[in-house]
């Protein structure tokens, strides 16, 4: 009476603590960068060294400039930074894909790209975004920098189980809507802290019909509707991409490892203690017009009046005012300065086969600075080999090298105050895209229609 | 990292009476460039605290001189976002030992929990309360006593309970942290590891 979470996470239990967490064995530990120094510093000060550095991979992602990485990098606290994830890796005998690297990529790009990510496993590092691996049926999620020092000390972590829900989204999706809508969606009906305390299990034929890349994209985005993660059951698809890849076992391993992920389903009178269904003919292409994931809405439909929202009138309004948005405005129209396609969210080839889809033939609006970043070098090749850049640069696109970017904005691919922003990522915040910045949540296709327009434009009128 | 012990703590407070405040705000991503723990409390709120040209806001309440106390009390879902355990630190740098909220986000509950900050949850009419009381009084104090569970205004006498597991209650009140206990469970977790599928 299992489901695939209680499986998983049953099986890494080392011991259950009485009134307490669970100490849970961690099978993967991504590193980067910007949550790694001061954990450590903490072994060094307590003198000790990293239990499995086998099961340890770090890369440089958050920081790293997206042109000219072959010089050195300017701003000297990145610079400080990526230096010591450097050492530390060294240090350890950690494998570390530093800048220049060909492996180099956002951490949640290169995981999959390399076989590190595996169905059943459980993957943690120090951010929120980890939730992307449990498209493969792995339990991950985002871990702060104490627990960060805590795996890298002892393999384990202490953690409370979280409760169970279940997300179904049922039939088939519509012209233009992309796995990032089906997300956002999702969110904006949970809002933003609909899913705290509970790990996400998403089922139903748009999920199973979903490619890995999109299942990526919707596990992603778990963490805004509050989860600390979502799953999807490992299937065909999901075997058949972990296959043959650097550090996907082979052999007899293989063999072993494909009998316990043969077992990675939730069973049938498995109960969750939540869960919902929607149906995937509803959802539109989605943008958000406030200033958190769950501020979000049909790219056709009017941004709603405080009045018909549940509680949090003033906090709605500040968020309107930040946007410099009114109620009832429609979002079709609405001018925008910069277009971001990239992040750990839609980072990936598909992404920029969807934007490229849109954009070929086509000329960059003027008014727009685009930013298309590739969430890996791996990612960069296959847009250079499937000619997409071709057609980007003959419609005016520039592609940068591989980072976090404009997602954070830590280094400099920042969107100027009051600027508006169409972004693939994955967080509208205040001042995430840079201080000031006014970011407008989206899928590729929506980002590539306001590209070529310079303004909001529902994306199905250029399909 | 080792925190200072958390038995009793009776202070005023110092309101932020908006929901959905996300670890962006509490540190914005371009002070996280750090390879040291040291001075966080001095970019939290940041960009709600100082103009673009440092200059203080003045209706933040951080910069207003009537607040001021070791309990920060925050509108519903505090915390949501990033896993930044910056966040928890800028707290805990600042100055604040406790954080109130009616709803807080998963992994920054977790982080102020490893780092001695005690995240306590109360019901949303409490929380109203509070906000309630210390707008008319911003000298109000709070009284928050860890080992009764108990959050208590001082003015009013209104007291509730609330939650925290046995375990991160006894880390609280000596100090303690969850490596110390993974390290003496070493033999237990190689043993496991040899058994691990992946």
């Amino acid at each position: 009476m299992k489901t695939l979470f209680d499986k998983v996470w049953d099986s890494h239990v080392v011991r259950k603590i009485e009134n307490g967490p669970d100490v849970l064995f961690i099978d993967r530990h991504m590193v980067h960068e910007v949550t790694s120094p001061v954990a450590f510093l903490g072994l060094k000060s307590r003198n000790i060294g990293v239990k499995h550095p086998e099961k340890t991979f770090a890369t440089a992602d958050h920081n790293t400039p997206t042109i000219n990485q072959h010089l050195p990098v300017k701003d000297p606290l990145s610079a400080n930074q990526l230096k010591a994830l450097e050492e530390n890796s060294k240090a350890h005998g950690i494998s570390y894909w530093g800048l220049g690297h060909e492996k180099n990529g956002i951490v949640h790009v290169v995981g999959p790209e390399y076989g590190i990510t595996q169905p059943g496993a459980t993957i943690v590092c120090g951010d929120s975004h980890t939730s992307t691996h449990g498209a493969f049926g792995a339990i991950a999620f985002g871990i702060g920098t104490s627990e960060v020092e805590m795996v890298l000390a002892t393999q384990c972590i202490m953690q409370p189980k979280p409760k169970s829900m279940r997300i179904n989204v049922v039939g088939n999706l519509n012209k233009g809507v992309t796995p990032k809508d089906v997300a956002l969606y999702i969110i904006s009906q949970l809002t933003t802290s609909g899913a705290t305390g509970y790990f996400v299990e998403y089922a139903g034929d748009v999920f199973k019909n979903m490619t890995m890349e999109g299942r990526m994209t919707v596990c992603n985005l778990s963490i805004e509707m509050g989860a600390r993660g979502g799953m999807i059951a490992p299937d065909e698809k999901t075997l058949e991409y972990v296959k043959g890849r650097e550090f996907t076992p082979t052999g007899a391993a293989w063999d072993k490892a494909k009998a316990y992920w043969d077992t990675l389903y939730t069973e049938e009178d498995a109960t969750f203690d939540k869960e919902l269904t929607f149906k995937g003919a509803d959802i539109e292409p989605m943008i958000t017009y406030g200033t958190n994931p769950g501020m979000g809405m049909g790219i056709g439909k009017d941004i709603p009046t405080a009045e018909s929202l549940e509680g949090g009138v003033s906090t709605y309004k500040k968020s309107l005012q930040y946007m410099a948005f009114n109620e009832g405005d429609s979002m079709i129209g609405k001018p925008i300065d910069f277009v971001f396609l990239g992040s750990c969210t839609n980072g990936r080839i598909e992404d920029f086969r969807a934007f490229t889809e849109i954009v070929k033939g086509k000329q960059k609006a003027p008014n727009v600075t685009a930013w298309l970043v590739p969430g890996s070098h791996k990612v960069e090749a296959a847009i250079k080999e499937e000619g997409l850049l071709d057609i980007l640069t003959a419609a005016g696109f520039e592609l940068r090298e591989p980072g976090c970017s404009a997602c954070l904005a830590m280094n400099d691919d920042k969107v100027p105050a009051g600027k508006y922003a169409v972004s693939t990522s994955n967080r509208n915040f205040e001042g995430r895209q840079g201080p000031g910045s006014r970011t407008l949540l989206a899928s590729p296709l929506v980002a590539a229609a306001a590209a070529v327009t310079g303004k909001v434009t529902d994306p199905r009128e250029l399909l | 990292m080792a925190y200072d012990k958390f038995n009793i703590l009776k202070s005023s407070v110092v309101p932020l009476p908006i929901e959905n405040v996300d670890t962006d705000q509490i540190i914005p991503a371009r002070f996280l460039k750090a390879t040291e723990r040291k001075d966080f409390g001095d970019n939290l709120f940041r960009d709600w605290r100082y103009n673009a040209d440092n200059s203080p806001k003045k209706d933040f309440v951080l910069n207003q001189d009537k607040y001021s106390g070791k309990i920060l009390v925050g509108g519903k879902n505090f915390g949501s976002g990033s896993s930044r355990e910056h966040a928890a630190w800028a707290v805990y740098d600042y100055g604040f030992r406790c954080v109130v909220s009616s709803f807080f986000a998963d992994i920054f509950r977790n982080n102020c929990l490893n780092v001695g900050v005690l995240p306590v949850q109360v019901s949303p009419e409490f929380l109203e309360k509070i906000f309630a009381e210390t707008e008319k009084d911003a000298d109000s104090q709070v009284e928050v006593n860890l080992q009764e569970q108990t959050i208590t205004i001082v003015n009013t006498g209104d007291k509730e309970s609330f939650d925290i597991n046995a375990y991160k209650k006894e880390n609280m009140l000596n100090g303690f942290d969850d490596i110390d206990y993974l390290l003496n469970m070493k033999e237990e977790i190689t043993a496991f590891a040899e058994n691990t599928p992946l």
